[in-house]
């Protein structure tokens, strides 16, 4: 599955600096430094409060960093009009809420805020990029369909719709694959796959499994309490050490007889090799 | 269908539908009004008034349509309009149908700052409209204060809101209490909100006060599309909550504040008319201006039932929109209470 090789140096569009995240006065994210390469896929992983949420939300701007900054294109990002970062970075939170009633073509034509301007009518641009953001997510046949009637799977393909119609180079999601099964799991990440694939669109990503990540990311961030404790490819990331340091679990890895990439194997205390 | 024509459909039926239920609700609210202004002590044929609107009916008839009838249909329509305007963008920005300006205390506050002004310093008219107007300000800045915190929820803004409304009541019924028994009576029919005494220079203010807020509430209420998606995506297109929600509560207030110095704290209308418009329109839509068409829908017909409902009495229209909307508010506390969502 994963179609990249590694470009070495590649270039930072986003990145932390010294970036340290707080709510409520505590710390949750601590003096990070971190670089996402441009045009990769990126899966940020950790334990639960690790803070990889949190450090997502600072990367879009949505948090006010204590100290350090976020840079895009080398500028601060709380420096820039936000309407412009918009156009640059798109987000998918974890928990987006659809008004009642509205129609799927409706909710993926919001993704084209951002390009409109105080007196700038629909155009043409913004019909194209929703009708493309619908059929790479394979929901062009639902336009007209109430978004609260899809499954979750549909319904999760169409937010990623919405966020593609925002037609930006970085692409940044919240666990994009929380409450879908397996096979919907899937489905999302080739998507994404697709899209950086087709595009060069630089996704980054917070996952929750480990496999996934490793399978689908080219570059791989572990997170523990608010600092990176390693970055990279997974092929050189993830080793039986690291998931110890990171989730305090012993495993074993092995070769994904698939994809060669790391698989690891968790052992509990009833199964410990 | 390519995915093209149907991404276009989609949204051209969407739009076409919203300017279905205006044009209706508009004509609606013309045909009403016209049927308004022919009812009365005398009642006037329709081509009287059409005359009398043109300036080509006789000294009496002119009398009685421009002098006593329009002000108070105008007043009425504005009032409502007002209203309806100022529920849907609060309502929109709480994310919750409670939270209207006549549950969350802004009208309470009028009635408070309305009973003390006329009880205890006899003002009418437009000192009377203006300091309603600014109490309900304070008010209005009060619950955004005290629901502060990192930003503004819905359900605290609704909860403070509720709470200051308690108090205004309090406040309401002290002043009516320690006073004078026909001041009271006076007082009462403004604290029911009433159009039987609208004072022209008030009506003035109205007019010019709603020619400015509703540009601008259309103008404000433009990141709301975006906005009722939730605050991280919101910003995540390039809204800033919080900048939003409180230029949106600022005009909403003020358009409540308008409407409430004219006819005082008509109840229900604003809590009503964007539910009902919502629903005429569906697919999620915030549905801005038939919210506005609807209260003036709303107002001018429950001042009809009001003033010819039972033969020889004047009630306040607030008394119609009462019995109206507390049966709406008691369903839609006893669906949200069963569904669990309290909103």
């Amino acid at each position: 599955m994963t179609s990249e090789t590694s470009i070495p140096g590649a270039t930072a569009e986003l990145s932390a600096r010294g970036l340290s995240l707080a709510y409520e006065g505590r710390m949750v994210v601590d003096g990070l430094d971190l670089d996402i390469p441009a045009g990769r896929v990126t899966a940020i992983v950790g334990p639960n409060a690790c803070g990889k949420s949190t450090l997502l939300r600072g990367l879009s701007r949505l948090l006010t960093p204590a100290s350090g900054a976020v840079l895009l294109d080398g500028a601060d990002i709380h420096g820039l009009p936000t309407k412009r970062v918009a156009q640059r970075l798109g987000l998918l939170p974890q928990t987006p809420t659809a008004p009642d009633g509205i129609t799927v073509a409706d909710l993926v034509s919001r993704g084209r805020y951002p390009h409109q301007g105080w007196f700038r009518r629909w155009t043409q641009e913004d019909d194209e990029a929703v009708t493309e953001a619908m059929t790479a997510t394979a929901i062009a046949d639902l336009a007209d369909r109430p978004v609260d009637e899809l499954s979750g799977g549909q319904r999760q393909r169409v937010w990623i719709a919405m966020a593609l119609a925002q037609r930006t180079d970085i692409l940044l999601l919240d666990e994009p694959t929380t409450f879908l099964d397996i096979s919907h799991q899937l489905e999302v990440l080739d998507l994404l796959l697709d899209l950086n694939a087709a595009r060069g669109t630089t996704v980054v990503m917070v996952l929750h499994d480990l496999n996934l990540a490793a399978r689908y990311a080219g570059h791989l961030v572990a997170m523990r309490s608010g600092t990176v404790v390693a970055s990279g490819d997974p092929a050189a990331v993830v080793t039986a050490d690291l998931v110890h340091e990171v989730f305090g679990v012993e495993s074993v890895i092995v070769d994904d007889p698939v994809t060669g990439t790391p698989l690891v194997v968790p052992l509990g205390r009833h199964h410990s090799g | 269908m390519s995915v093209l024509a149907a991404v276009r459909a989609d949204r051209r039926r969407g739009r076409s539908r919203a300017l279905r239920v205006s044009i209706v609700l508009a004509v609606l609210v013309v045909l009403v009004a016209g049927v308004s202004l022919t009812l009365g002590a005398a009642s006037v044929a329709p081509a009287d008034v059409l005359a009398a609107l043109v300036g080509r009916a006789d000294r009496l008839t002119s009398f009685v349509i421009l002098e006593l009838r329009l002000p108070r249909l105008v007043a009425g329509a504005l009032v409502g309009a007002c209203l309806g305007l100022s529920g849907a963008l609060i309502q929109s920005v709480a994310r919750n149908p409670l939270a209207s300006p006549d549950i969350i205390g802004i009208t309470a506050a009028a009635s408070a700052t309305g009973s003390i002004a006329l009880i205890w310093f006899g003002l009418t008219g437009l000192a009377l409209s203006g300091v309603v107007l600014a109490g309900t300000l304070v008010a209005a800045a009060l619950i955004y204060v005290l629901a502060w915190r990192n930003g503004v929820s819905g359900y605290r803004f609704v909860l403070v809101g509720i709470g200051i409304a308690a108090f205004c009541g309090g406040v309401v019924s002290y002043v009516l209490t320690r006073a004078d028994i026909t001041d009271v009576q006076q007082a009462l029919v403004w604290i029911t909100g009433s159009l039987n005494t609208v004072d022209p220079s008030a009506l003035l203010v109205l007019a010019a006060g709603t020619a400015v807020l509703v540009p601008c509430a259309l103008f404000v209420g433009r990141p709301l599309g975006a906005l009722s998606l939730g605050d991280d995506l919101a910003s995540g297109l390039g809204v800033r909550p919080e900048r939003t929600r409180l230029a949106v509560v600022a005009v909403a207030v003020a358009l409540a504040a308008i409407a409430v110095a004219v006819a005082g704290p008509v109840s229900f209308v604003a809590f009503l008319a964007a539910p009902i418009a919502r629903r005429l329109l569906g697919r999620g839509s915030l549905a801005l201006v038939p919210s506005a068409l609807l209260g003036a829908l709303i107002l001018v017909v429950s001042d009809i039932a009001a003033q010819f409902a039972i033969p020889g009495v004047v009630l306040p229209v607030g008394v119609v929109t009462g019995i109206v909307g507390a049966p709406y508010l008691l369903w839609l506390l006893a669906r949200t209470n069963s569904v669990g969502r309290g909103g």
